[in-house]
């Protein structure tokens, strides 16, 4: 298993560790609820160096990016970022990705730590075919870089206080807390440089921060000694896992996978047709037009139950019941209490309130279809 | 370090065992709930039910994982902890008082005998 720099810091703090993507990372520290609760409360910091950074820089990058992801690049002005998707020829999805321009002909595309192999497989292939290939030049910069994120309602309140000075790049803000969301600007650290984007994956404000792999434990210090004050906890894959899924975020493997769609996961939104062709776009564009096969719906058990579970399986109701298929995610809801998941169903049940069943060890469990996101921040 | 109460006899799959007269309550022990950390559900079994020592008689979940709790010893289910399906919570807070799962008229006593003593557990569990 490969380690990222923050693996002492783990151990220090006590962080059970376990295998993910090839990595041993905090899968938590104290407790999944506690960590859980500290982000929607206050804040939480986490590990992200195991994540895939690839750079495209050059007069032609953009063109080439724009041609291999589902969402129009050109929207971005320096600065910005959009999260995006990457389909094979079938319309299927490679990753789900962010994407910043970070200047005028510099790209940084964030990657699962799961699929960094296959992303870059995919894009170096796609680069052999693309005429003006001698214009950019593309970089896997994953083994040299280190990532955290640092998410919660307090974090805009001390994340200053990791960085000196006003952006020396990207959107020209005086400080981290000044980034609006999908924003992304360089500060100095106390150490390095780093790219601090106003992104998460959690539903609650946050940042993300990318700096290289030898600085990333100094910010991961810094940032944990500001934000203590402000009840900030180091949180592992568990919360991670139980955050996204309340706000209905995909994790590839799980919602998303080579056999998938983004229209199919409800991410069209993210796939602009007539931007220009890139893989898989003529058979998305059916789909649009067609109607999709299966859809990805939000759930919700009716009754105090046993915790839903990826891969359990789901069952319509009634006379003529059938099994519909498996759980993409699930688990107990530490914000709501309940149990929840997140499965692809056929479009006759994708209503909400759609009542259908969890087989929780062979005994099925009332839920029912619930709109997205499943937690949604008090006003 | 675990807790490991002296007065209770132990099974090689963290359940514990305290025994008064013919019937013996049972619950997982303070290493167990430390592993699992938040117990965010329980399933319990029925009250009447014959168990046979070994036999998987109860669910204990947390967030990422379910664990089947399985019978130390063999007879008739008597009582069952209500408190710990309203308050799952209670088995990390509470182990061994009230946290306890469920109580068993014993078929065999002498199968408690058999079970692991508190040195026994605690070296298999390292502490």
């Amino acid at each position: 298993m490969k380690r990222t720099p923050l693996f002492a810091a783990h151990q220090r703090l006590g962080g059970r560790l376990i295998e993910f993507g090839g990595w041993e990372m905090p899968v938590q520290y104290t407790s999944i609820i506690d960590e859980h609760l500290a982000v929607r409360r206050a804040a939480g910091l986490f590990d992200i160096s195991h994540m895939g950074e690839v750079q495209a820089t050059g007069p032609a990058a953009e063109a080439f990016l724009n041609g291999v992801l589902t969402n129009d690049l050109r929207k971005l002005t320096p600065g910005h970022g959009q999260y995006t998707l990457m389909c094979n020829e079938r319309g299927g999805v490679i990753d789900d990705l962010y994407a910043y321009r970070l200047g005028l002909e510099e790209y940084l595309l964030i990657i699962n730590a799961s699929r960094t192999a296959e992303d870059v497989g995919w894009l170096e292939q796609q680069l052999e075919r693309f005429p003006r290939r001698g214009e950019l030049q593309l970089q896997n910069v994953s083994d040299a870089t280190g990532a955290v994120a640092v998410q919660g309602p307090a974090v805009a309140e001390f994340i200053g206080q990791c960085f000196s000075g006003s952006a020396i790049a990207g959107t020209p803000v005086a400080s981290p807390r000044d980034l609006k969301k999908n924003q992304i600007a360089k500060f100095r650290s106390a150490t390095a440089e780093a790219w601090v984007s106003r992104t998460g994956y959690t539903g609650e404000d946050g940042f993300e921060v990318a700096a290289p792999a030898e600085a990333i434990v100094g910010i991961w210090d810094n940032l944990l000694a500001a934000g203590q004050a402000h009840g900030l906890k180091p949180a592992g894959l568990g919360a991670r896992d139980t955050l996204r899924t309340e706000v209905c975020y995909p994790l590839y493997g799980h919602e998303l996978d080579e056999q998938t769609s983004p229209l199919q996961a409800g991410l069209g939104f993210f796939v602009s047709l007539d931007k220009g062709d890139f893989p898989g776009r003529a058979i998305l564009a059916d789909q649009k037009a067609r109607g999709v096969a299966k859809k990805l719906v939000a759930l919700k058990t009716v009754d105090k139950s046993a915790p839903p579970r990826p891969g359990y399986p789901l069952w319509s109701t009634g006379a003529d019941s059938r099994r519909l298929g498996e759980l993409a995610s699930g688990t107990l809801s530490p914000s709501l209490g309940v149990g929840i998941g997140m499965a692809y169903v056929p479009p006759e049940f994708a209503a909400a309130g759609t009542p259908l069943e969890i087989e929780i060890r062979g005994k099925r469990i009332a839920a029912v279809v619930a709109p997205k996101p499943l937690y949604r921040k008090p006003a | 370090m675990a807790n490991v109460p002296a007065d209770l006899k132990y099974a090689k799959s963290h359940e514990w065992v305290r025994q008064a007269g013919g019937v013996a309550t049972i619950g997982i022990t303070d290493h167990a709930q430390h592993e699992l950390t938040d117990v965010v559900f329980v399933e319990l079994p029925q009250v009447g039910r014959r168990l046979k020592a070994g036999e998987a008689c109860a669910v204990v979940e947390s967030v990422k994982t379910a664990s089947d709790i399985y019978s130390p010893a063999g007879g008739e289910v008597t009582e069952v902890n209500q408190a710990i399906v309203d308050n799952p919570a209670l088995v990390n807070t509470d182990p061994y008082g009230s946290g306890w799962f469920y109580k068993l008229r014993l078929a065999t006593p002498a199968e408690v005998d058999a079970l692991l003593s508190p040195e026994q557990y605690r070296a298999q569990i390292g502490g």
